[in-house]
């Protein structure tokens, strides 16, 4: 019976070395997600706040469409999906040609878009709380349309937005966890090896919920440095 | 004299013109509209020519079993969550530190790790304490995927039901506690006649969010053998290789969800007539 201590040191013995490799591609998941779904995200809001009907209808399906559905499903859809869509496209050519798609990059497309879907909400309800005149204002001193969005509302509505955006951050995070699904080797997925090979489930499975836990309360910090920095920039006007 | 001042106000304030013809815009939200066109009736077209009567007919049921196992595996995580979660609530907002801070432990614990964490630490970890649990009497129970799901999701949910409860209370104003104190009600009337009425419309809508979040959380159950919609989609994947086996669990789910939206939308219409001027 090997001790725990020895079970979670780093090393051929132990498995700490691993469940670490498994927190790297957490974060790095998470981490290469965030901007994608941020960018998609906001388009998205812009769409949905445009005076164009049609444009409004098109940001809508696809909020509708990515928020209604599970994660797990949209991931397995993209990943078999986009497997069997480029196996189909590349057969055309080479009939031979057998396809492998990345679980990483599926991952990534897969939260991105159910993180954009949720971060349009958040950006529109930001958009709504910014008053006409400001608009109005930055057209009247002689700003373009894209110079009065980038100087004047952007930067406010990064403010408002920021608590909601953090909360979806943190859903994010725990979001990475559908990826040891489709054999991404994050850290449920390592823990997982540990508790087969080591038979201490119970054990592993508390450490990875546990690191979760920490990395949350390390992103929360993280935010709360953001927002006071934010604040401070805001009283200093 | 006025009257031409104003006038020329007039002139001068007129709101600009509606875009007349094609700007940018509208060709963007057309070409983007024909794009979600495209694509839906591509799907549909798809499932039309995918069409397999046999397929269908063998697999069908099983779908339908499986929409009922989550329906199911829902509705007893929400119940027994929600009443879990009043005590916790309570703790939460007790005065006593030590019960304010463990019921504060135990929901940052249940929210800030994934669920998938939680029901795999419950179903492979229970294994763990296999001898304490023959001994009371509960190994038969958590033998069953399907009951380490209910036991995980239900702690699951009942630490969201705890914030959103405690949420919507404390959203009531003070002056209504002390109105009924005033009134000579003691507490427990005063909970149920005047602060949980109130409290029970804020509530509403992260209720109905809540619930979503479950059905759709609760497609993870597949990765612990547990057959559900998921479940069986899962495995006629695996055994025919026919995509739509997807396609039709994504219908299924997206049907229920915006079901429930605008159900939750409707009660919310129907509950706050008196608050709409």
């Amino acid at each position: 019976m090997q001790s725990v201590w020895t079970l979670l040191s780093w090393g051929p013995e132990g498995w700490l070395d691993d469940i670490a490799y498994g927190v790297f591609i957490t974060v790095s998941l998470a981490a290469a997600t965030l901007p994608l779904g941020l960018v998609i995200g906001f388009l998205v809001a812009l769409a949905k706040q445009s005076n164009e009907p049609s444009l409004r209808l098109a940001g809508n399906i696809y909020t509708t469409i990515f928020r209604g559905l599970p994660e797990l499903l949209t991931l397995f859809m993209i990943f078999y999906g986009a497997q069997i869509g480029i196996q189909q496209l590349m057969r055309l050519y080479d009939p031979t040609a057998a396809v492998e798609v990345n679980a990483f990059v599926s991952g990534m497309i897969a939260l991105g878009v159910v993180f954009s879907s949720y971060a349009s909400e958040v950006f529109l309800s930001a958009f709504r709380a910014i008053p006409k005149g400001q608009y109005e204002g930055g057209y009247s001193v002689g700003l373009s349309g894209w110079q009065t969005m980038r100087l004047v509302v952007l930067p406010q509505l990064v403010r408002i937005a920021l608590p909601g955006l953090a909360n979806l951050w943190l859903i994010l995070l725990k979001d990475t966890a559908l990826v040891s699904a489709i054999g991404l080797t994050d850290i449920l997925r390592q823990a997982g090896v540990a508790a087969r090979v080591t038979k201490h489930a119970f054990l592993f499975f508390g450490v990875a919920a546990l690191i979760y836990l920490l990395l949350a309360i390390i992103s929360s910090f993280g935010i709360n440095a953001i927002e006071r920095a934010v604040g401070r920039q805001q009283v200093q006007r | 004299m006025s009257a031409a001042a104003a006038d020329v106000a007039t002139k001068v304030e007129k709101p600009p013109a509606i875009p007349h013809g094609w700007p940018r815009q509208r060709i963007l939200g057309y070409a983007l509209v024909c794009m979600w066109i495209a694509f839906l009736a591509g799907i549909a077209a798809y499932l039309i020519v995918a069409w397999n009567g046999e397929l269908f007919a063998k697999y069908a049921p099983s779908y339908v079993t499986g929409l009922g196992v989550t329906l199911l595996l829902v509705a007893i995580s929400i119940v027994l969550g929600a009443i879990l979660s009043v005590p916790i609530a309570y703790a939460r907002m007790s005065k006593n530190r030590f019960l304010s801070g463990l019921a504060y432990a135990y929901v940052y614990f249940f929210r800030g790790t994934p669920l998938l964490a939680q029901t795999f630490l419950v179903y492979y970890g229970v294994g763990s304490f296999r001898p304490q649990l023959d001994m009371i009497g509960l190994w038969g129970f958590f033998r069953e995927a399907f009951n380490c799901a209910i036991f995980a999701f239900s702690l699951n949910t009942a630490a969201y039901q705890a914030e959103i409860l405690r949420g919507a209370i404390e959203s009531v104003p003070r002056g209504q506690w002390e109105g009924a104190a005033s009134l000579g009600l003691h507490k427990l009337q005063t909970m149920w006649k005047i602060i949980l009425p109130q409290a029970l419309i804020v509530a509403l809508r992260p209720y109905g969010n809540e619930i979503i979040l479950m059905i759709k959380g609760s497609a993870i159950v597949a990765i612990i053998t547990v057959y559900d919609l998921m479940g069986i989609t899962k495995l006629t994947y695996s055994r025919t290789f026919d995509f739509q086996s997807y396609v039709w669990a994504a219908i299924i789910y997206l049907i229920i969800v915006e079901t429930l939206r605008h159900a939750v939308e409707w009660i919310e219409r129907r509950i706050t007539i008196h608050l709409q001027r």
